[in-house]
């Protein structure tokens, strides 16, 4: 699940049985949902639905805290 | 008893020796408090993605705790007043991962992707 952006295919990248399970952790699953400038990228582009989109959103902020993904890459 | 994963960061110049030292103490304080840790991973030495308090690179460990309510403030005042640690976090989960982490499997993921390939 590395590619963000991609346009076919409306489903969310986090529901059916193989999804990944969105963990602050895993660092380089969220970082495909980053834009190159350490920007969470939008759910409109990534398909991501709106309940995984929060979850999401809340891991990249708590790696973000620890030092493991940017705030933001000049 | 609620669950918890308890990760903290601690300063780069320390040795592995006193990291573990640190991680010691942390699982005491849970214990005293009638927790207990289930497991303790040790990330090693990581660069951060930005300086934390002039730190390039930090030690990275993760405790999974199983404690009831109240214990985790009083983990959290003990290493916040600690000064070898620069940052910590502690997230409730609904369950605790068994097996090693993410960041502990990183390096055969590789590897477990391109069997899952051949399979399917």
């Amino acid at each position: 699940m590395a590619r963000a952006f991609f346009r076919r295919g409306k489903s969310c990248p986090f529901s059916g049985k193989k999804a990944p399970k969105i963990d602050y952790k895993d660092i380089r699953l969220l970082q495909g949902f980053m834009s190159e400038r350490g920007k969470i990228v939008p759910s409109r582009i990534t398909a991501v639905s709106a309940k995984k989109q929060r979850e999401l959103g809340q891991a990249i902020k708590r790696a973000r805290h620890l030092g493991l993904l940017p705030y933001l890459v000049k | 008893m609620a669950l918890y994963e308890h990760v903290f960061l601690a300063r780069q110049d320390l040795s592995q020796a006193q990291v573990d030292a640190l991680a010691a103490t942390a699982t005491e304080i849970i214990e005293t408090n009638g927790g207990k840790v289930t497991k303790t991973e040790t990330w090693g030495l990581k660069n951060l993605a930005y300086k934390i308090k002039r730190n390039r690179k930090a030690h990275f460990v993760m405790l999974n705790v199983e404690a009831p309510a109240g214990v985790t403030a009083e983990l959290e005042r003990q290493i916040g007043i600690n000064e070898d640690i620069i940052r910590f976090i502690t997230v409730r989960v609904d369950e605790l991962e068994a097996g090693p982490s993410v960041q502990m499997r990183k390096n055969d993921r590789e590897r477990s992707r391109r069997r899952e390939r051949e399979e399917a």
